[in-house]
């Protein structure tokens, strides 16, 4: 029994919330890689556009609650996704026209492109505090839990219970469908397989007739559905927070770099290395012991190795071990 | 008139000086034709010239008798020119099929039959197929190459030093290879620094010096010709 608790204190407290935290973390790396492999810069306005989208889906859940449309006990928001996507899309297409598109052209360093990237990220923030303001936003609604701990202790007798958010669900079927679709587009089709080629050899690629702006274009359409989708998923999760947003860059970043910088599965695994690392280092163990321990063994202390406070310093930690040691990437796999 | 010709060339890098002058290459269907030379005598800029990857000051190039001068490389590819360049041939990330399939892009129609026959003239891509090209070998490596060339059924194809840093046994190999593909009645036009083995297999040769045709002729006259040797071939 006191193992059983133990179990489901761990489950309750960093699996399920790391689970749906990496994988809000291996869409914005997904991003990141796929942005570096195709089009071949650092994007330093990650944070921001993925914060722009779900901007965009927030307005939206206002305005349909304001009309009274919803979809019952799912979030509001989903219905909004799409209409934020095309926006997305659409700002991220008027951005690369006037602002990325020229440093292609003339073929600019990757470092120079990630410099005009974070010109970029500091429009954007500008843009998203002009329309929608810095404070942090709800815009959870419909049924907030699928299992709650007092339906849970009373189904098992246990003395901890287990809940189970139904955005930390939505999290993690969303994503598992998304980055499925993603993974058969990228291997599966003829489209796919034309953008893995330009993101190997683009010289080859214009040989053999691969259109280089359909694939630019793809790119920023596939990366505006990914920066929104992950974007509004952390939203309903936590919070809308523009700020959040900005400084999730790091252990995205971190995600993609784990998982080796162009190769998208290996970004898909480094999100959730990421979220359980930044998880299990930062959470107090002191109950958990309780449960296993003999009592003259119980730590005094809160058995937590670093302070929640400091849970980017875990992500920053792993991404200069990485760089040092691996700089490929812990995963081997096929790049973009 | 031959099949593709590259009519009186005059072409060089930007605005810097002519790398090739008045230089002409032509070659027929089913026929090697082999440009030789020492190092700098503009032999993969004339090929690059005839296929538009820069632009002609003077000359023209023309594809069975229609002048394809102003048209961009993807164009002339969709004509039926197929380039093979000397290093980055391949895609490295990619398996061999989805190599293959990458060099049929243009292609509308289904492409299993001629993913079949390539695999038919390099039974190996057949054994390698779901193998990502960078882990074969070089010689396996610049058969990915010529078939991906292939997959669009070209008329021509230009080879820019086929076998560059592959063994005497694998470059023997891929000579063989390349009279197969020849034999499919496309033409072949190839840059070569292994002198003597690419005369042996091809038609004809050209000898440029200082962008300019020195010497031309047949395979077996450009051999015996003793300015040639005595120049070219190492006495």
């Amino acid at each position: 029994m006191e193992f059983l608790n133990a179990l489901v204190l761990l489950l309750n407290y960093t699996i399920i919330p790391a689970v749906t935290y990496g994988s809000q973390l291996a869409l914005g790396a997904i991003f990141v890689t796929l942005i570096y492999g195709v089009l071949r810069f650092a994007n330093f306005a990650t944070g921001d556009m993925m914060s722009f989208g779900t901007m965009f889906a927030v307005l939206l859940t206002y305005y349909f609650q304001s009309i009274g449309i919803g979809i019952g006990i799912l979030p509001t928001a989903l219905i909004t996704l799409p209409f934020a996507i095309i926006a997305m899309i659409f700002y991220m297409l008027f951005i690369d026209k006037f602002v990325f598109k020229y440093y292609r052209v003339s073929k600019s360093a990757p470092v120079q492109l990630a410099m005009v990237s974070v010109g970029v990220m500091f429009v954007t923030q500008a843009i998203i505090r002009i329309i929608i303001g810095p404070f942090d936003r709800r815009f959870m609604d419909g049924e907030k839990f699928i299992l709650k701990a007092s339906e849970f202790k009373e189904m098992t007798g246990l003395n901890e219970g287990l809940t189970i958010k139904s955005t930390q669900a939505i999290t993690v079927v969303v994503t598992i469908v998304l980055v499925s679709i993603l993974f058969w587009f990228l291997n599966k089709t003829k489209t796919g397989t034309s953008m893995r080629a330009y993101s190997d050899n683009e010289d080859l690629a214009l040989l053999s007739g691969i259109d280089p702006k359909k694939i630019v274009m793809l790119t920023w359409i596939i990366a505006g559905c990914l920066a929104t989708i992950g974007g509004v998923l952390y939203g309903l999760d936590k919070s809308y927070k523009p700020f959040v947003y900005f400084n999730n860059m790091l252990p995205i970043f971190a995600a993609a770099i784990v998982g080796g910088i162009g190769n998208p599965f290996g970004a898909f695994l480094g999100g959730y290395v990421i979220a359980f690392a930044e998880i299990f280092v930062t959470y107090a163990y002191k109950k958990f012991f309780t449960y296993l321990l003999p009592e003259f063994l119980e730590p005094d202390s809160l058995v937590q190795l670093l302070s929640t406070d400091y849970k980017f310093a875990v992500s920053f930690s792993i991404l200069v071990i990485v760089l040092l040691f691996r700089p490929s990437g812990i995963f081997e796999g096929k790049k973009i | 008139m031959s099949f593709f010709v590259g009519n009186q060339m005059t072409a060089g890098y930007g605005q810097g000086p002519d790398i090739i002058s008045s230089c002409s290459i032509k070659v027929n269907r089913g026929e090697i034709v082999a440009i030789l030379g020492p190092n700098g005598a503009g032999k993969s800029t004339a090929m690059k010239a005839m296929l538009g990857l820069l632009k002609l000051k003077s000359g023209s190039v023309i594809l069975n008798g229609e002048d394809i001068s102003k048209l961009s490389p993807q164009d002339r590819v969709k004509k039926g020119i197929s380039f093979v360049p000397q290093t980055k041939n391949v895609f490295a990330e990619l398996t061999v099929k989805e190599n293959l399939e990458v060099g049929a892009f243009l292609r509308e129609d289904n492409i299993n039959n001629i993913i079949d026959e390539i695999y038919e003239l390099f039974p190996i891509l057949k054994e390698k197929s779901s193998q990502i090209v960078g882990q074969l070998s070089g010689g396996q490596r610049q058969q990915v190459a010529l078939g991906r060339a292939l997959m669009i059924k070209p008329s021509v194809l230009m080879l820019d030093e086929p076998t560059a840093g592959v063994s005497p046994i694998v470059m023997d190999e891929l000579f063989q290879h390349i009279l197969r593909v020849k034999k499919t009645n496309v033409g072949i036009i190839m840059v070569e620094q292994n002198a003597k083995q690419a005369l042996s297999i091809s038609d004809r040769g050209y000898v440029l010096v200082t962008g300019e045709n020195k010497f031309e002729g047949s395979g077996v006259e450009l051999l015996k010709d003793p300015e040639v040797r005595r120049s070219f071939l190492g006495g």
